[in-house]
């Protein structure tokens, strides 16, 4: 007997971890399900603010702004004339790089505006690839200019910046883009 | 030579000690990495492709507004509805306030918005004519990477 109590005295009281992995586990399993990692991808913009009645919109020279017109049908008016999406590339990279050379064309790219406008009924993909179509204008010219600074692309100038360093390139090429207000009494 | 022999009989074994550490850690990662999916999605949202794509990396900032056919019973699509959160919007002049609310509790929002790419713009400007009014002025078109023209 007296053997017995000794050895029972002197087991500890010990909590089992070996089970400690499986409820990890279960817990893993739970949060890799849940989680979602994909970062969300598209085409940022910033909406003008509401128009206030008695102030008036600045005024633009029609030579500064570039007039893209989409209709209900899906067909493409680039300053007046029928076009497509195909060509809107070309056009908005001709019209800011013109430095006041050609009248039809802009100024200067600072006071260069392209101005999009689409009817209710336009297909919201061909509004897309429009929108596309012109950021991919600004960043081919983006492009350009970072390689004249020495960098590989303007992903790269961009990562290249501190904080709230001013972005040179952007400042000399701003990216003008203006949605145009929907005709009233729709 | 004895004492070779008794070497050859231990058996090799890796040390499971320090497995529900290296299992902790992953747990805490995942853990601090997870959004919760909140809603349910009540409208089909197919994104159009673009190439002039820019990562939104603060996922906190990012308030959705998905746009597109009604998902009916029956594989089945109806008219096209506007949903933020987990609710359909019934009155589209709902959505000023509800944005600026949102605005006031995350100066730095951006409103992405999912909408299906058959949809008609008309649904599309009445969205950011209200989004104007509540001050809300940070979009994002939200689409994907075009892997046709790669």
């Amino acid at each position: 007997m007296g053997v017995l109590a000794k050895k029972k005295e002197r087991r500890e009281a010990e909590i089992p971890t070996s089970s400690m992995a499986d409820i990890a586990f279960l817990l893993l399993i739970f949060f890799l399900v849940t989680t979602t990692i994909d970062v969300d991808t598209g085409i940022g913009m910033t909406l003008p603010p509401e128009l206030d009645e008695k102030v008036e919109p600045p005024p633009v020279k029609e030579r500064n702004s570039l007039a893209i017109l989409i209709n209900s049908a899906g067909q493409v008016l680039l300053e007046d004339l029928p076009s497509s999406v195909a060509q809107i590339r070309q056009e908005v990279q001709i019209h800011v790089q013109n430095q006041g050379q050609d009248p039809r064309y802009s100024e200067s790219p600072t006071k260069a505006l392209v101005s999009i406008k689409t009817d209710r009924q336009t297909p919201y993909n061909l509004y897309i690839q429009t929108m596309d179509e012109v950021w991919m204008a600004y960043f081919e010219i983006w492009n350009t200019e970072a390689r004249g600074l020495g960098f590989a692309n303007y992903q790269d100038y961009r990562s290249s910046l501190e904080e709230d360093a001013v972005n040179e390139i952007r400042k000399k090429w701003p990216a003008q883009i203006s949605i145009a207000e929907p005709d009233p009494g729709e | 030579m004895g004492h070779f022999t008794k070497k050859s009989k231990a058996k090799p074994e890796i040390s499971t000690a320090s497995l529900p550490d290296i299992i902790f850690m992953l747990l805490i990662f995942f853990m601090v990495t997870t959004v919760l999916r909140e809603q349910e999605v009540q409208v089909r949202t197919i994104l159009p492709e673009a190439e002039a794509l820019t990562k939104i990396e603060q996922k906190r900032y990012v308030s959705y507004i998905w746009m597109g056919p009604e998902k009916l019973r029956g594989n089945r699509f109806g008219e096209t509805r506007v949903q933020i959160d987990d609710a359909i919007i019934e009155e589209m002049t709902t959505i000023r306030s509800i944005m600026y609310r949102k605005l006031t509790q995350e100066p730095r929002l951006i409103v992405s918005m999912r909408t299906d790419k058959e949809s008609v713009m008309g649904v599309v400007t009445d969205v950011q004519q209200e989004l104007r009014k509540g001050g809300t002025l940070r979009i994002n078109y939200s689409s994907k990477r075009d892997i046709s023209n790669l």
